[in-house]
């Protein structure tokens, strides 16, 4: 059975993009605008990517998630802080090579933790949502606080790399060269997060085991493990959104993950939670809504998100793409 | 029975817990006599306040089943109510009237609107929701200057009567100056007790046994015919109406109000400590469970202070028992109390009893 694909909430973007055009006034300050809210949502994406994960597949709702893109944001900020010779330089390649084992160190350290986490928080109130958000938010505070004792209280600076600093002009619109990396990552981590659920039997089992968990293992796979493993995955995208998020706030403070939890929320009801393909629509809509907003209307930037949900909510009770089981 | 009518027929069903809670009645009715002092005062309407957000809160977490975190939200709204038509339109009774009364529509119709829309569709939207609104609406109370005071907050002056300047007589009795302090701190009593009887009704009624059946089971009272977002949402609203007069009472008590006083994070997550530790699903809970708390809270810190010192040879340890470190503590106590200790306090005494009886 071939299942006819939903377009219409792909639409949402372009037409959002439209809206915005006569209200921002000159068209390369839309260009610029639409461009920077694109990428952003690339990197909205990353963050909330594992947090969709570890909800569409295991239905946890992982209040805690923040914590993980802290997390990674600052493992990062120690390990930029070790290659100083390499992020200084002006170099591109150089550069590059600094930012990749920072993200491979955040990924690692993100991953690490979360299997701690999955066993000692969450794993004991599987299937009980309400004890889930109140746990998993008990673990947002610990680690938190755990990060205000390694890496102290105050503000910790994380500067780009050199050469990824300042911005291409590409006609009128200047695109910075860091949201263009962003977008190559972004790009990346969904394609492999599609491949492997779609096209790789992994991804088939995983599917199979959300579907009947019973029948899975009756056929001989240790469903248990594999959703350790996504639950793993997650944590370490977490990571990886937060070293992303990091270089692009360049500012870091205990509280990132709390602020990030919230936006990622958002974009996850957005797309229907669980959703991959939603994630990426929503973090899509809300960069682009903030991006405008922040222009045209300054003070409305922190409801623009929420007028956004609303909107889409009234529409889509579900989301843009509800996950049909749930 | 008298007794039974007032307490809506919920009695604290364990010796225990009965004898615990008249002598906490006993101790807030006389705390400016039996506990003198400012700080000591000042930690009793602490306790107050806290009774009444904590037992709001249970009716939604404990009675309902459902995760709010906007509940500071609505506690901060009361509380800016009355600090803003107080600055504005001066110390009178009218102008604090005025704000109580603009604060309960602006609940209302927030918490209205927030339940309906993400009730309607499943439980869980509510919490990431709540959780977004009240971010946003922690940024606009601070960005908001003219109107709020911003981070500095409005300081501002209440009518003569119940403003620590007023004496009504010369002579201290027992000890304890008559002044519009003490008159203000029984202010608070007789609101606090009037409210949490008046909650104990609500779970006790009728309705609240639907809240409960919901909480146990959404599935099977669907199907028996009640309207499940309809009671949910009237939950959400009457629990956001309580925190909202529970505002208010802080804010009266203070006579100042900012952004961290009553909208801040750690609040919400003080108030959802104190219902699991206190029980989640008793009003009761709420009333033990505020006052280790703040007692704790209030006292338990210099302990940690303490502990730092001592640990001072090992840096590491000195960091993890520094008092800024507190929330970290009250964060393990927390899981910790979810998993072994679901019922909380009011629980575990109830199932002692039940047991002996057995």
């Amino acid at each position: 059975m071939k299942i006819e694909f939903d377009w219409k909430p792909l639409l949402l973007v372009p037409v959002l993009a439209l809206v915005a055009l006569p209200l921002t006034g000159s068209f390369s300050t839309w260009l610029t605008l639409t461009v920077a809210g694109l990428a952003m949502g690339m990197i909205i994406f990353i963050i909330a990517s594992g947090l969709t994960l570890v909800f569409g597949l295991m239905d946890v709702l992982n209040f805690g998630h923040g914590v993980f893109i802290a997390l990674g944001a600052f493992v990062a900020s120690s390990v930029l802080g070790l290659m100083g010779d390499w992020t200084g330089s002006q170099e591109l390649w150089r550069n590059l090579v600094a930012v990749f084992p920072a993200m491979l160190v955040a990924m690692a350290v993100a991953g690490a933790v979360g299997l701690a986490f999955e066993r000692f928080i969450v794993r004991p109130v599987y299937g009980q949502h309400l004890k889930q958000i109140l746990i998993t938010m008990g673990g947002m505070i610990i680690g938190e606080e755990l990060i205000k004792v390694i890496w102290g209280p105050a503000q910790v600076p994380l500067p780009l790399p050199e050469a990824l600093r300042g911005s291409l002009l590409v006609g009128d619109a200047a695109i910075s060269k860091y949201r263009l990396l962003a977008v190559a990552v972004g790009v990346v981590v969904f394609g492999l997060l599609a491949w492997t659920l779609s096209r790789t039997k992994i991804g088939l089992l995983i599917r199979a085991g959300v579907q009947d968990r019973e029948m899975v293992e009756s056929l001989g796979y240790r469903i248990g493990r594999l959703f350790v493993g996504v639950f793993v995955v997650g944590s370490a995208l977490a990571g990886l959104g937060g070293v992303m998020w990091g270089l692009f706030q360049q500012n870091l403070v205990p509280q990132m993950g709390a602020q990030v939890n919230v936006l990622i929320f958002i974009v996850i009801i957005i797309g229907g939670l669980g959703s991959t393909g939603g994630a990426l629509l929503g973090a899509l809509l809300v960069g682009l809504m903030t991006n405008y907003i922040g222009f045209v209307l300054p003070a409305l930037t922190q409801f623009a998100s929420i007028f956004l949900m609303v909107a889409v909510l009234l529409w889509r009770p579900q989301g843009v793409y509800p996950v049909a089981n749930r | 029975m008298f007794l039974k009518r007032l307490l809506s027929n919920d009695m604290p069903r364990s010796r225990l817990l009965a004898v615990l809670l008249v002598a906490l009645f006993l101790a807030l009715a006389f705390a400016p006599f039996l506990f003198p002092g400012v700080k000591a005062l000042s930690v009793a309407a602490k306790i107050l306040v806290f009774v009444v957000l904590v037992a709001s809160f249970d009716l939604l977490l404990g009675y309902t089943g459902i995760v709010s975190f906007a509940h500071t939200m609505f506690f901060g709204i009361g509380a800016y109510g009355i600090a803003i038509s107080a600055s504005r339109l001066g110390p009178d009774w009218g102008a604090v009237l005025v704000g109580l009364g603009a604060s309960l529509a602006v609940s209302l119709v927030l918490s209205f609107a927030i339940g309906l829309f993400s009730l309607r569709v499943r439980a869980i939207f509510f919490a990431m929701i709540t959780l977004a609104v009240a971010s946003a609406f922690q940024t606009l109370a601070s960005q908001l200057s003219d109107f709020t005071g911003g981070e500095d907050g409005l300081t501002f002056k209440l009518p003569e009567l119940i403003s620590p300047s007023f004496e009504f007589a010369e002579e201290p009795f027992l000890g304890v100056s008559l002044d519009g302090r003490l008159l203000c701190y029984y202010l608070l009593f007789v609101a606090a007790v009037v409210l949490v009887l008046a909650m104990l009704r609500i779970v006790n009624s009728p309705f609240g046994r639907v809240l409960q059946a919901i909480r146990e089971n959404e599935f099977r009272a669907e199907a028996i015919g009640y309207r499940v977002v309809v009671y949910r949402t009237t939950a959400a609203v009457l629990s956001a109406l309580f925190a909202t007069l529970a505002g208010a009472m802080l804010t009266i008590w203070l006579r100042y109000n900012g952004p961290d006083t009553s909208l801040s994070f750690e609040i919400m997550v003080d108030v959802l400590l104190i219902v699991v530790i206190g029980g989640m699903g008793t009003i009761y809970g709420a009333a033990i469970g505020a006052v280790l708390f703040v007692v704790a809270q209030s006292y338990l810190q210099d302990l940690l202070r303490m502990g730092s010192e001592a640990a001072s040879g090992l840096p590491w340890l000195a960091a993890l028992l520094s008092p800024d470190r507190w929330l970290l503590w009250l964060g393990v106590l927390f899981v910790l109390s979810v998993y072994y200790f679901p019922t909380g306090i009011v629980g575990k005494l109830r199932a002692r009893r039940a047991s002996a009886v057995r």
